[in-house]
């Protein structure tokens, strides 16, 4: 690559912008008895580095679970203990037991946040850097600039940067699997999504876009050939791979049960504090928390999620391609996030990855969606004390979109990739021409909205009888963004294979 | 949407460019900031509460007023905004006050005020003659040179993290330069008129009728402005000066380029006069009303301090007494020197103020100033008897700046992107003086190291210096691939040794048992080592202006 050095420069920006976010406040800094997030990493190295693995997971007199207990998988617990065991060789008192509790302190908050950016550096950047030098048709300029907006994106810097968690991991070994499965090293790729799965149980959004495709190619390779030998390697991998992240909990049954009860805490409700998907802001105008069961809950949840993800995973089997893979990412892990059980605002970042991979070929959506995702995270990051890195990066991120890919010149049909979609909808409707305008009336209304909330949120006082009128507005007017979202990426999915045909035809 | 399209600049790089740096100073508000951020608020605390008679005298802090009159005006203007946002930091006595709007007025305005600079490098760009246009916008000059001046490492540390106000008096040098550079009139006219070496094929007289007069008096201006804000720039005046009275005050040379000397314009010399005397007269005229001056002289040049700061700046003195250190030393070893007759303080330099030679004779501010005229004497002959349009300008300008910081008494290592940033734009126009610019700016940048010891800083430091400096070499290489490599062995071999350096200062002393026992040693060796690039940078530029023929000769080549 000749211009190495503008890819460089790139990477540094991205560093830099990182490390000057992360000078500013973190969840729960000086907030007692519980603290934030970035306590829950803290305490979690304690509990790694001073209690045996057959401990980690359950309740005792040195591990209460109600204080920030181990709910990740085993990957993020080891993570943890690696990083305890640099922090012992700095400061013992850093993990110490019990007495380490709500510690901080300038040089922490400095070790804690280089932690970070090296995972950052180690998995996330170089996965964006290869993805983007892996992209093809298009010229070298367009692949740095796309990096350049990957690496800008503002959520997840603000997120772990700022309010402090390690999504980098996950998300950079998703990476590496969207990577290896779109090169064709399905079983390394695979490899890479189980590492991601076993950081972050929320990775589950996109395990069926993987399965879909794998499964898919393995069809297409045949079954009773090739295909299954792939099939069983793949397999294989997989089990491998869990097995070995698993092996301390697979001694006995009762570990391997406490840990998926940890994973998934079914008993927590429907839904936690704002979050912008359907229940939360269906919860506005019905209280379906308390009318419904439990189980009714989950089992509605359950079905919602299936069938909105339904069209795009079996159109990914039958037709299985590199970039339906990645918009059929895309559009499940919407699914996931707006209808599914349990769902936290920040699992809006697992909608963010696919979306900035498909950033430079639908630049104008993309960049509309990465900007309504960070938009939707605000009520949190006004909690941290983040709005100024917030505002910042967010302007930094939306002038890099607009200067490398100029967006707002690829507003026409054939850009937004909409052309099959209105073609079909004008056999009908022969006056179904303004589809294209209709998207920039609803961009700039929605850009518009998300700037006076945001003003307001911050110079105006809610009223006393509604102390969360703004948060829930927030979530309120990204739900509404993402619904529109879900059904963009649905049509450009269903509609997508046709236009290829088309134009196979054509010429 | 167009007008959308518009406001958000899109495929305008350089809106793209400016827009993106100031966001990177926003993100650099929460970081360190050293005694300069109080300085600065006491200042504001005295313009604002004192009657303009006691600017001059007030002494609650330390941190005295010694900034020139316009400076002070600028900061009672501030004044008025700040008392917005907190009135408590325009307390005199209120020392050391730091609230959190107090850091956030204080970084906006600085940031505010480089809208300036941002203007001064839109102007310079325009300077830039685009005839060497590659097909991609990256490898255009006009696009490296707004990289180097506004992303420009030093000043981004120096005014947005350390905390001055660099940035807008940059702003106004630059705007000043720009000025000499451009013509009134009609830029295509212009070019129609000038020859490719900047001079007018036209005689004088249609020249003038056509309105393509340089800008000079704006030039004269802004600089005399520029002076009045901070005198450091004196140390540039000497080029102004004699490249304002042989290019402007005298209208025609001979054909072999000297002055023809019944050229001179009587007219000129008087109006150039009266800018720099109404200037003066604004700034200076109420404390010579209020028998002042002598009281605000003895603020501006305080000569009480030191030859070298508490950081030795890279510069001659730097190496001078490195080499008395080293002299004693081996004098000690080699018992030619007495142990007891050596002064305590020289075995801890590096911490003290006065640094006190026991082998080499000691430096007297008189000697400094005799060595800076000496070393800026021959630029400014060639400034005079070969004259080369603005771009000769320039160059005696950087070496005036350069001589300066090598010779001159307290320099701080600041000083240093007094000679970058104008450097900046002769960078992209010769390959030889890309070689100068980046070695320079490298090892100048590299000693601005020491000004942020913090640890949370420690990236930012690195990173942005990684940042400027790979986009300055690589940017000038690609700009310059088919002419000679910009850098022979030894120059790679030198600049590639900073990266081991700062692996020793930052990363392996501070763990080793020197650390107590030499504290010193770090900042010593980063400046002696600095000092060796700024030396060989600076003579290299010197043979360069001195052999370089004048414009007339190589044109009958």
């Amino acid at each position: 690559m000749e211009k190495w050095y503008l890819m460089t420069i790139v990477v540094l920006i991205g560093l830099t912008v990182r490390w000057t976010v992360s000078l500013n406040s973190y969840s729960g800094a000086g907030k007692p008895p519980m603290f934030g997030d970035y306590e829950a990493q803290r305490h979690w190295q304690e509990i790694t580095f001073n209690l045996p693995v057959k401990q980690w997971y359950f309740n005792s007199s040195d591990n209460n679970l109600q204080y920030w207990g181990l709910d990740y998988p085993p990957l993020t617990a080891y993570h943890s203990l690696l990083c305890a065991y640099v922090a012992k060789f700095i400061n013992p008192d850093w993990i110490a037991l019990h007495t380490s509790r709500g510690y901080e302190s300038q040089a922490h908050k400095l070790f804690m946040r280089t932690t970070v950016l090296i995972a950052d550096l180690l998995i996330y950047i170089p996965a964006v850097v290869l993805y983007c030098c892996c992209l093809k048709d298009i010229s070298t300029k367009k692949k740095i600039a796309n990096a350049l907006c990957i690496l800008l994106y503002p959520g997840l810097i603000l997120i772990d940067y700022g309010h402090f968690q390690y999504n980098s991991v996950s998300l950079g070994f998703a990476l590496w699997g969207v990577l290896g499965v779109s090169c064709d090293w399905d079983l390394l790729g695979s490899l890479a999504f189980c590492l991601a799965i076993n950081y972050k149980q929320m990775e589950l959004y996109h395990s069926l876009p993987f399965f879909c495709f794998l499964l898919g190619k393995c069809f297409k390779k045949g079954l009773k050939g090739k295909g299954f030998v792939l099939l069983v390697k793949l397999a294989c991998t997989v089990v491998a791979s869990f097995v070995l992240c698993w092996l301390p909990f697979f001694t006995e049954r009762e570990q391997t049960l406490q840990v998926l009860r940890r994973l998934f805490p079914v008993d927590r409700g429907l839904f936690e504090d704002k979050v912008a998907n359907i229940w939360c802001s269906f919860n506005v105008f019905l209280k379906i928390r308390d009318i419904l069961p439990r189980h009714i809950q989950l089992i509605m949840s359950f079905c919602f999620t299936f069938l909105s993800l339904l069209p795009a995973c079996i159109k990914l089997t039958l037709q299985p391609s590199s970039k339906g893979f990645r918009l059929t990412l895309v559009s499940c892990a919407l699914s996931f996030f707006l209808f599914s059980f349990q769902v936290h605002e920040k699992s809006i970042l697992l909608v963010s990855l696919p979306v900035c991979l498909v950033l430079s070929e639908i630049p104008f959506m993309s960049t509309w969606f990465l900007l309504v995702s960070t938009f939707s995270l605000l009520p949190l990051l006004l909690k941290d004390e983040l709005l100024m890195p917030s505002v910042v990066t967010t302007m930094a991120f939306f002038i890099a979109c607009v200067t490398s890919f100029s967006i707002f010149e690829k507003t026409s049909e054939e850009e937004l990739q909409l052309k099959s979609f209105s073609i079909s909808v004008r056999k009908y409707l022969p006056c179904f021409t303004f589809l294209s305008r209709m998207i920039q009336y609803l961009f700039l209304i929605s850009v518009i909205t998300m700037v006076l909330l945001t003003l307001m949120t911050v110079t105006l006082d809610p009223p006393q009888k509604l102390p969360d009128l703004f948060s829930v507005l927030v979530c309120f007017v990204s739900c509404l963004n993402f619904l529109f979202f879900l059904v963009y990426f649905n049509i450009i999915i269903m509609w997508d294979s046709k236009s290829g045909r088309n134009q196979k035809k054509i010429s | 949407m167009a007008a959308f399209t518009i406001a958000a600049g899109t495929g305008n790089w350089f809106s793209a460019l400016a827009l993106g740096v100031t966001l990177l100073k926003c993100l650099l508000i929460p970081t360190y900031h050293s005694t300069d951020f109080e300085v600065h608020r006491n200042w504001l605390a005295i313009t604002h509460s004192l009657p303009i008679s006691q600017w001059y005298y007030e002494a609650t802090s330390e941190w005295t007023l010694d900034y020139p009159p316009f400076f002070a005006w600028f900061e009672y203007i501030l004044s008025h905004v700040a008392k917005y946002f907190d009135q408590e930091m325009l307390n005199v006595r209120n020392l050391n006050y730091s609230s959190s709007r107090t850091l956030l007025f204080q970084r906006f305005s600085v940031i505010f005020m480089d809208v300036l600079f941002v203007y001064a490098v839109h102007e310079c760009c325009k300077c830039i003659d685009g005839k060497k246009v590659g097909k991609e916008l990256t490898e255009k000059p006009k696009f490296i040179l707004s990289v180097l001046l506004m992303w420009n490492f030093g000043l981004l540390i120096v005014d947005h993290i350390h905390f001055q106000y660099n940035g807008f008096l940059f702003g106004l040098m630059l705007l000043s330069i720009a000025r000499l550079f451009q013509r009134q009139g009609l830029p295509i006219l212009s070019r129609l008129v000038l020859n490719s070496g900047g001079q007018a094929i036209l005689p004088p007289r249609l020249t003038k009728v056509l309105g393509l007069q340089k800008r000079h008096m704006e030039g004269a201006f802004f600089f005399a402005v520029l002076l009045h804000f901070k005198h450091i720039y004196l140390y540039v005046a000497p080029a102004y000066g004699v490249y304002l009275l042989r290019s402007y005050c005298f209208t025609a040379n001979k054909p072999d380029g000297s002055v023809r000397w019944n050229s001179f314009s009587f007219v000129r010399v008087i109006s150039l006069g009266l800018v720099v005397f109404l200037v003066s007269a604004l700034s200076l005229g109420p404390f010579l009303a209020l028998n002042q001056l002598p009281q605000v002289f003895s603020r501006l040049f305080p000569f009480k301090r030191g030859l070298c700061h508490a950081y030795w700046a890279p510069n001659f003195w730097a190496l001078y007494n490195a080499l008395d250190k080293v002299l004693s030393v081996i004098g000690l070893k080699l018992k030619f020197l007495d142990p007891n007759n050596i002064p305590k303080a020289s075995m801890t330099s590096g911490l003290v103020q006065q640094f006190q030679h026991t082998v080499l004779p000691s430096v007297t501010p008189l000697t400094t100033l005799i060595c800076t005229l000496i070393a800026i004497l021959p630029s400014i002959f060639c400034l005079w008897f070969k004259p080369q349009g603005p771009r000769g300008f320039l160059r005696c300008l950087t070496l005036c700046a350069l001589s300066s910081f090598m010779f001159g008494w307290h320099v701080h290592e600041k000083a240093i992107l007094l000679a970058i940033l104008p450097m900046s734009l002769l960078s992209v126009q010769k390959a030889g003086d890309a070689s100068i610019f980046l070695i320079l700016t490298t090892t100048g940048h590299y000693s601005l190291f020491p000004l942020l010891f913090t640890a949370p800083e420690l990236p930012i430091k690195i990173l942005l210096m990684l940042l400027f400096t790979i986009y300055s070499i690589s940017s000038l290489k690609t700009l310059f691939r088919k002419e000679k490599p910009l850098f022979n062995w030894m120059e790679t071999f030198y600049l590639l040794g900073l990266g081991p350096l700062e692996v020793c200062c930052e990363f392996v002393f501070p763990f080793t048992s020197w650390k107590v026992k030499y504290p010193f040693l770090p900042l010593l060796l980063t400046s002696v080592y600095c000092a060796v690039g700024i030396t060989y940078a600076w003579f290299k530029l010197y043979v360069s202006v001195l052999i370089d023929p004048p414009v007339g000769k190589t044109k009958k080549q």
